[in-house]
């Protein structure tokens, strides 16, 4: 019995590990095989501006939407987590409204930013189908995943740096600036990493503030699709599948791209 | 650099910690102002339990959406929490050294794929090997189930490999000294002791489950009915939403703002049981 039940436990951790690794070997290997020949380097890199014909311009919003959203969303989401780290007694009960409300963001579905951001940029701020919509619903979306991650990376600041700086004469922002954040710049750097590979990745919520128009855009205040709402445009209607999957093809390699990077800053962090 | 200086330094942070409230304010009452009228309009109960979705015959009934959103959460959890939980032990007790790095970055990046990618993947491996198999349109139901299991596999894993490992490794080495075998000391001692943590990783994935619409657009079939079995097509509240929204119009448009009311509640729900087993955690 005793026997039986340990072999049973074995079978369970090891299907775990094979089941998922089965699942990702599978998504990768099949899209990459199947889209490696539609991937030209015309579909890549032409600049012919007629619909669909490259994927320049999805890069082009793509780019343009992470940088924004990241512009708007990082100050914020530092200056949140500082203000809670550094500034705030723990118990206080702005801090308690605070944390409740960065936890019930996090659990919000994209596809509720999506409602919010068509229901407020786009009717009732009048921006309509536009990057800026988009970028606005995106920047709330990603906050709360950059305060909790530059809040555990001003966790692991040890107190004697900020006491050092005090003892030498310097006042509390000049601390958290010239001290605390530069060493936590990396740890925050990993997280803001990751959090550009959800913006990359993001559908539902730009399919109803940004549109899903394709092509260069000529201003912030017109419709644009990123690279993932391009994909989700042309799988959806079921025509031009090998465009589909060189699309994948490109998404995946910027997450892996992305997963590098991030891992790369980590394990320096780790080093130091 | 005086006081002053540094009461307008405290205030700008603050301003910054007091953007998520605002936001998360403004969402609410946007969801809510627009969405409770039309829920009245219909009536709360042909609106909640109506099994009829028909918009050009003014007929908004989402019980399906609901039964549909309910039966692919809790099956697709029912797999997904136990392949996650049992990988995340492998990882922590049986993963070799070496391979460790590998495996786990490879679940960090699965945790980092798209869903338009799953979403993809379902729509051109699941669902013609369900129609070919299993018969039926292929869109169906458990296409929606097998992908969301595979979804919210990382996020059960990560998490609930970091609970499992921390707790203290006295636990398991008191088990292994009173006669316990490894799997013994695992199954019955370390993993029960970590069992708040890993509730909560189980919560995320639920919520991931429930929230889920690109992927679940692509391989349900978006059929407004009842699910008669596992192969009908079916629609999910967050897909009715992403489906729709491009070309309702007035009490339709309206309808749809009711259905994210609701998905907003059932968020809520299980956040505040999350922050419920956080408390009881500390």
């Amino acid at each position: 019995m005793r026997n039986f039940k340990q072999c049973l436990n074995y079978f369970k951790v090891y299907f775990g590990i094979v089941f998922t690794l089965i699942c990702f070997f599978s998504i990768i290997g099949y899209i990459f095989i199947k889209g490696a020949k539609s991937l030209t380097p015309e579909f890549l890199f032409s600049l012919n501006a007629s619909e669909g014909a490259s994927l320049v311009p999805m890069f082009a919003t793509t780019i343009i939407v992470v940088i924004l959203t990241l512009l708007i969303s990082v100050p914020i989401g530092i200056g949140s987590a500082i203000y809670l780290n550094e500034y705030a007694r723990p118990n206080s009960i702005y801090v308690k409204i605070i944390r409740i409300a960065i936890e019930t963001l996090s659990g919000i579905p994209s596809i509720i930013y999506g409602l919010f951001g068509f229901l407020f940029f786009v009717l009732k701020l009048g921006w309509d189908w536009s990057i800026i919509s988009g970028v606005f619903t995106l920047s709330i979306m990603i906050l709360p995943i950059i305060i909790s991650s530059s809040e555990e990376a001003l966790k692991t600041v040890p107190e004697g740096y900020r006491e050092g700086s005090f003892a030498l004469g310097a006042g509390k922002f000049e601390t958290i600036i010239r001290v605390v954040l530069p060493s936590a710049i990396s740890g925050i750097l990993a997280s803001v990493i990751l959090s550009v590979g959800r913006i990359v990745g993001e559908v539902a919520a730009l399919t109803l503030t940004a549109g899903t128009l394709v092509g260069f855009p000529s201003s912030l205040f017109e419709s644009s699709s990123t690279l993932a709402v391009y994909m989700y445009t042309i799988v959806l209607q079921g025509m031009e599948m090998e465009k589909a999957y060189a699309t994948g093809i490109v998404l995946m390699l910027v997450v892996l791209l992305l997963n590098i990077i991030a891992n790369c800053i980590a394990s320096k962090l780790k080093r130091d | 650099m005086g006081k002053k200086f540094e009461f307008l330094a405290k205030s700008l942070f603050f301003a910054c910690a007091l953007t998520s409230v605002f936001s998360l304010f403004l969402i609410i009452l946007y969801i809510f102002s627009n969405g409770v009228p039309a829920i009245f309009k219909i009536g709360v109960f042909k609106f909640l339990f109506g099994t009829v979705w028909e918009p050009d015959i003014m007929e908004f009934g989402i019980l399906p959406f609901i039964v549909t959103t309910i039966i692919s959460t809790i099956v697709a959890f029912f797999i997904g929490s136990r392949i996650g939980k049992w990988c995340a032990i492998y990882l922590s007790f049986f993963c070799p050294r070496k391979s460790y790095k590998i495996i786990k970055t490879i679940v960090e990046l699965l945790s980092g794929v798209p869903s338009i990618i799953y979403g993809f993947f379902g729509l051109v491996i699941v669902t013609p090997f369900i129609r070919e198999n299993f018969g039926g349109p292929g869109k169906s139901l458990l296409a929606v189930i097998i992908i969301l299991s595979v979804m919210i596999l990382p996020t059960i894993i990560n998490l609930s490999e970091t609970a499992i490992k921390a707790v203290p490794k006295s636990y398991y080495e008191g088990a292994l000294a009173l006669g316990c075998n490894k799997t013994e000391a695992v199954f019955n001692v370390v993993v029960p002791a970590a069992r708040s943590g890993i509730n909560s990783a189980y919560i995320l994935g639920i919520g991931r489950a429930v929230g889920e619409t690109t992927a679940v657009i692509l391989v349900a079939g978006n059929n407004p009915n009842m699910p008669t079995s596992l192969l009908s097509p079916v629609k999910t509240l967050t897909t009715g939403i992403g489906m729709e929204m491009s070309y309702a119009a007035d009490l339709a448009r309206e309808a749809l703002f009711s259905i994210g009311v609701i998905l907003f509640i059932i968020i809520i729900f299980l956040n505040i049981s999350l922050i419920f087993i956080n408390r009881k955690e500390d």
